[in-house]
């Protein structure tokens, strides 16, 4: 598919007055069966997962597996000198198995410190993110997304799209706008 | 812009007899400002160019800054008995100004990850600015531990590695711990601050008017379109590092305790250190931000979104936070009456009748339990001439009571013979007051460059950005003929 132009065409756009507006047509695409399809606002809008059908994030699992391997390279790290390498007596205080609390410090940190590691690359790798460019920059009004915009886009890419039936699914929940986006 | 430049022209109306008006919560942005508002207003900080208080004042700071970094390099250079370290005073302003930094970067983490968990939408008003600091106040914190070895190239020894002898650091000592939370403390700060950054980053970009903005900013915001398949995931990834944060903040000032606490000096070898130490820190960061922000307010017309309602509720925070100080203090004087031990009576009667006596009624007594005292009144923390006097005094405070701490618990030492007294050179006082250069330095290239406040989730707050919003006089009692207290 073409646009006008002659570009090959990334989706059709609408852009919606408010964000009680584009949450109500969320539902509506949503509910005509599109799964190619993302919607743009400058903030989170309360409640749009499950109007765009998306269950809850799954990011808690790779930020579980980071905190887990924080705990472990403690373990290893302050074990492995401390009981097999080199054990020291510091002061003659004891070092049985009663000081292991002394090494809990240590492991809560690297706990947390991978946690936050893994949180913060997982959002960037789940999201496909750092990218250089993306199609949707295309639309010149779609500047708008990181101030007062409000923004529907379903790809071309999905099975469901026509250009006819996703115009008129956009105008008839009150987009404005409607623009093909083209892929480059 | 044009419009949005106008004086914010505050309602202040008496408050409104029915009930009903009692009950309705005042507005977190005031005039009704809308998504394009908030865009404008705090993107043109940064857009547009630098005023000239600007300039003065950031070639003040960075001169200051240089300074201290000369001091620095004159102190490892020559050694640290540039420093007016003695026996017994073995630890004096270099560790007070550690435990004074890494102090005042908490409240920028209880703003961003406690007040998050408990979903107080005010602190989007603030936290951006207040990680901030966090991150600086802690980069001055930083300097000191590295220094103060005396010999900086050995400062390796801190890390986790065998040295030439195949022995490794002592992992059940606090002060080894001391480089882990702090380390931590200080990279999930700039995970944390980095990651809400990036949607107002894309702003910045989207906004950009020229190429190299637009190419730095859009490096910067990796990319970020502000898509809902994004959002779900980032969401879930800012409550993890909130999560994540909150448990840190409260074990980083818990472990510069331990430095202390785990020692066997009077006045040191408490139990109550953590949570003294963490409230104080809450108490003394607060403090911090106040100051920074009030003025940052005033001087870009934010007063519409950093509002007085924010300035009322940062001071309930440090009342609360200094009514435990004062708690703490006066728990210690009781204890070391309690404990019938000689020398916990002698040092705390030393405390307040030594040769540092006044460091204890000014800093301890006055600016930190008597001043913020005045916060009862809603008169004294909605006046922002009291709140601003009353932060500056706990500011002084929090460093006099560290000193306290510090060279009070060192000077006198169990044997009389081996008593002494501190006295900081010229290199202490101005490697201090460097730290202070490097600070604001870093805090105005901040507000220059980056967005101080955080536009996305400051646009939550906004009645219009729920779904169900309806109507403007269902949310707005003034568009309704209300009346609005503020």
């Amino acid at each position: 598919m073409k646009t006008p132009s002659g570009h090959d065409v990334y989706g059709i756009g609408a852009e919606y007055p408010t964000a009680g507006a584009l949450y109500e047509a969320a539902k509506r695409v949503r509910d005509a069966g599109f799964k190619r399809w993302d919607v743009h606002s400058p903030f989170p809008i309360h409640g749009m997962d499950d109007a765009m059908g998306l269950g809850k994030s799954w990011l808690s699992a790779p930020v579980l597996a980071g905190g887990v391997t924080g705990l472990l390279t403690a373990a290893v790290l302050e074990f492995g000198p401390s009981s097999i390498l080199y054990p020291l007596i510091v002061h003659g205080k004891p070092r049985n198995f009663w000081t292991v609390p002394a090494f809990f410090p240590i492991m809560f940190e690297l706990t947390v410190l991978f946690s936050a590691f893994s949180a913060f690359f997982a959002v960037l790798i789940m999201n496909g993110l750092p990218r250089w460019n993306h199609p949707v920059f295309n639309w010149d009004r779609f500047t708008r997304a990181t101030n007062d915009g409000f923004f529907l886009i379903i790809e071309a890419r999905d099975p469901r799209f026509t250009e006819v039936e996703a115009r008129q699914l956009l105008e008839e929940s009150g987009g404005q706008h409607i623009t093909l986006i083209h892929e480059d | 812009m044009a419009d949005a430049i106008t004086a914010p022209d505050v309602v202040r109306a008496e408050a409104s007899d029915s009930i009903e008006s009692k009950l309705k919560r005042v507005p977190l942005v005031l005039n009704r400002r809308n998504f394009r508002w908030i865009t404008d207003r705090i993107s043109g900080v940064v857009e547009e160019p630098a005023p000239r208080w600007w300039w003065v004042t950031f070639a003040i700071t960075s001169l200051t800054a240089a300074f201290g970094l000369f001091c620095l390099g004159y102190q490892i250079s020559t050694g640290v008995g540039t420093w007016g370290l003695n026996h017994p005073v073995g630890w004096a302003w270099d560790i007070t100004n550690f435990v004074f930094w890494i102090g005042i970067g908490h409240a920028g983490t209880l703003i961003s990850a406690i007040l998050f968990l408990l979903r107080q939408k005010w602190r989007t008003s603030i936290n951006r600015a207040a990680e901030a600091m966090t991150l600086f106040a802690v980069i001055c914190a930083a300097i000191f531990p590295g220094v103060h070895v005396g010999r900086v190239w050995m400062a390796w020894y801190l890390a986790p590695l065998p040295n030439n002898y195949g022995i490794w650091p002592n992992f059940r000592s606090p002060l080894l711990w001391d480089v882990f939370a702090v380390s931590t403390y200080f990279t999930v700060s700039v995970l944390f601050w980095y990651t809400g950054l990036i949607p107002d980053l894309a702003t910045l970009r989207d906004r950009a008017t020229s190429k190299i903005k637009k190419f730095f900013y859009g490096i910067f915001a990796v990319g970020w379109r502000g898509s809902n398949r994004h959002w779900r995931h980032y969401e879930m990834a800012y409550l993890l590092l909130a999560g994540i944060s909150t448990p840190l903040v409260l074990s980083v000032h818990s472990v510069v305790s331990f430095d202390f606490a785990t020692s066997i000096l009077p006045t040191w070898h408490t139990t109550i250190f953590p949570p003294y130490f963490v409230a104080g820190a809450i108490f003394g960061g607060f403090a911090m931000v106040l100051t920074l922000l009030i003025p940052a307010r005033a001087i870009y017309k934010l007063q519409d979104i950093i509002t007085i309602q924010h300035i009322d509720k940062m001071a309930k925070i440090i009342l609360l936070t200094g009514s435990f100080v004062a708690y703490a203090y006066a728990m210690e004087f009781f204890v070391a009456w309690y404990s019938g031990n000689h020398y916990e009576r002698f040092a705390f009667a030393n405390r307040v009748l030594g040769p540092y006596w006044w460091y204890w009624w000014v800093g301890m007594l006055f600016c930190n339990c008597l001043s913020p005292q005045l916060f009862w009144f809603r008169w004294c923390r909605r006046n922002i001439y009291v709140v601003y006097f009353v932060s500056m005094c706990v500011n002084a405070g929090m460093w006099f009571e560290r000193f306290i701490i510090i060279v009070g618990g060192l000077h006198r030492d169990f044997l009389p013979s081996s008593w002494g007294m501190f006295y900081p050179t010229w290199v202490d006082i101005w490697t201090f007051i460097g730290t202070f250069g490097i600070f604001t330095s870093l805090f105005l290239l901040f507000i220059r460059y980056l967005p101080m406040i955080a536009m996305s989730e400051v646009k939550i707050v906004l009645p219009e950005a729920d779904p169900h919003f309806q109507s403007a006089e269902q949310h707005h009692p003034v568009a309704a003929g209300g009346k609005e207290r503020t």
